[in-house]
């Protein structure tokens, strides 16, 4: 039976390594297509120009002012969305679980209602609301922060829903309750700081968000960074796939932080599970 | 507390703890005010103007014309390249996801692999998108690395048949790349749920590896596989930018003809049109979710 077991063992590990090898190389390989592509110099060579253009801000804005428009857009988009997405979700997703836990259901299918809507039939509603938009506050790209905080919603909201079942709300609450603090005390510095990582990751995961999309921004006729890419794949290609890589490689980077933020909540979360279970078996 | 005591506590706040508890529930609903403000102006309006406008004619008349015109013949067929795209991709990248995540599971849980292959999943299933597009344009583009490499040294010329890659075949490849690691992460979870145990009893009483695979693993995890595809097809139904951004000619998908109806001039009468197949896109979505919802409560019975 030992023996039966280690071949087992044996012979999965060299799949292991031959599937994970063939996989890493077929999605290295546009990733390296891409850094070739921006590198190619014209006689066939290797020329660091596109990059050097893309670090070099000022030349960049005069060469290619859609690019800077778009790149500045998605700055501010990023700020904003990220704001909006938590004011709104935190301090709601924590009181219903505290005050309104009849409500809960309704919240949780609101904000996981975006993704049965995709975002090029949400554009088609969208269209109307923000001729309002537009009327009240002006046609801005960076209005789109609005739209981008209904996309990030479902993805904001298992992050912190997460988050806040690896915490007891309620007892922390009445527990600074009692002790005299005000509901503001009680999210800023007793709910949120328990829910710390939650929060990262909610907030990563809505940066990545408004990156990458397209669809919203191009068909309301506003400037982000990946409408910019896009029209600047016309004229300029090498610039263009230089600075996707370069937006890739920012998510990548912003995913892998959150990968090391997911984890520690997961150990609090188990520890947590542990004190429950022995909490239980005291009081029963 | 002794019982009495407690009798008369109660009795005597009955009539104020009402009034009291009916002011704070309003003040309780305040709270949660803003956020359903916000939604209902960015959420549910929208989805509404959709609904109501696949209804509506030119002259806000409720009429059925717009969902009848959906029957129209390249409305169906861009339906049907959709869902086929969807279907095909869904199938492709639940089968290779399912091996990697396999082979990842096989590791260990702390293992470096895994990290590895999760937080890269994790990147590449966001991955979608204009830059997937430049990604694939840059590698099988007419002067892409590999195509060029291909023609260069081995003398192979990929698009001897037509340049497919700007086409159905260059979208399921492209569809394929993302499907993959989203496939890793959805169906890693239910992976994890198999216990070593059930293999270690299928081998004490006397079961092969193929009669384990049949009849334990297999149907444990069936639920959880169908659920994953399901969730994948869904996810390239409701794909935009990377078709919008490589598909250079017609509108062959279902976003690409409501783009369409969008931006260019609209034929007289036709305004909602686009509405109509925003919410023809809705009721798969939904119906596919709904299917993945009822397939997820049947996993949760034993991979949890």
């Amino acid at each position: 039976m030992a023996g039966l077991r280690q071949r087992r063992v044996r012979r999965q590990r060299v799949l292991r390594w031959v599937v994970v090898a063939l996989f890493a190389v077929l999605f290295l390989l546009p990733l390296f297509a891409m850094l070739e592509f921006t590198t190619r110099g014209a006689g066939g060579g290797l020329t660091w120009e596109t990059w050097r253009v893309l670090f070099d801000w000022g030349t960049l804005a005069s060469t290619y002012p859609i690019l800077w428009t778009g790149m500045k857009a998605s700055f501010w988009l990023m700020l904003l969305s990220v704001a909006l997405t938590l004011a709104l979700l935190v301090p709601t997703v924590v009181w219903v679980r505290l005050r309104l836990p009849k409500l809960r259901r309704v919240v949780e299918f609101v904000s996981l209602l975006p993704l049965t809507v995709p975002a090029i039939v949400l554009v088609v509603g969208l269209a109307p609301v923000y001729a309002w938009v537009v009327y009240f506050v002006g046609g801005s790209s960076v209005t789109l922060f609005l739209a981008y905080t209904v996309l990030a919603l479902p993805f904001a909201y298992r992050a912190i829903d997460a988050g806040l079942s690896a915490i007891d709300v309620r007892t922390l609450s009445e527990a600074a309750r009692s002790l005299g603090a005000g509901w503001a005390t009680v999210m800023w510095k007793v709910v949120l700081p328990n829910i710390r990582s939650a929060v990262l990751s909610a907030a990563f995961l809505t940066v990545a968000l408004v990156l990458g999309e397209f669809t919203i921004a191009s068909l309301l006729n506003r400037d982000n960074i990946q409408v910019a890419i896009n029209q600047l794949g016309k004229s300029s290609a090498p610039v263009s796939v230089a600075v996707s890589l370069a937006a890739l490689v920012l998510a990548f980077v912003l995913l892998f932080l959150l990968s090391f933020a997911g984890r520690r909540r997961g150990q609090a979360r188990r520890v947590n599970r542990v004190n429950r279970v022995n909490r239980e078996r005291t009081t029963s | 507390m002794s019982a009495p005591a407690t009798g008369t506590l109660d009795t005597a706040q009955a009539p104020t703890t009402t009034v009291v508890r009916g002011g704070r529930l309003l003040r309780d609903l305040l709270g949660v005010l803003p956020f359903f403000v916000f939604v209902t102006i960015f959420l549910l309006i929208p989805t509404l103007v959709v609904v109501i406008g696949a209804f509506a004619g030119p002259d806000n008349r409720p009429t059925l014309d717009n969902i009848t015109a959906l029957a129209d013949g390249y409305i169906v067929d861009a339906f049907v390249r959709s869902i086929t795209v969807s279907a095909v991709t869904a199938l492709l990248g639940a089968a290779l996801g399912a091996l990697l995540a396999y082979v990842v599971v096989t590791a260990g849980p702390d293992s470096l692999v895994r990290r590895l292959v999760t937080s890269a999943c994790g990147v590449l299933a966001q991955f979608g998108g204009v830059t997937l597009a430049f990604a694939f344009i840059a590698t099988l583009g007419l002067s892409g690395f590999v195509t060029v490499f291909l023609r260069d040294s081995l003398g192979i010329d990929i698009f001897s048949g037509g340049v497919w890659l700007f086409d159905l075949p260059g979208l399921v490849l492209v569809y394929t790349y993302f499907q993959i690691p989203l496939m890793v992460i959805v169906f890693l979870p239910a992976l994890d749920g198999i216990r070593p145990q059930w293999r270690e009893a299928t081998e004490n009483l006397g079961g092969s590896t193929w009669y384990y695979w049949r009849h334990v693993a297999g149907p444990l995890l069936a639920p959880a596989f169908l659920g994953s595809t399901l969730l994948l097809f869904a996810n390239a139904f409701s794909a935009y930018a990377t078709a919008a951004a490589l598909v250079s000619q017609g509108a062959p998908l279902v976003p690409l003809q409501i783009r369409s109806a969008l931006t260019s001039e609209v034929l007289l009468g036709r305004e909602n049109l686009g509405k109509a197949m925003a919410l023809g896109m809705v009721v798969v979505v939904a119906l596919v979710m709904w299917l993945y919802g009822l397939l997820q409560r049947r996993t949760s019975r034993w991979l949890d």
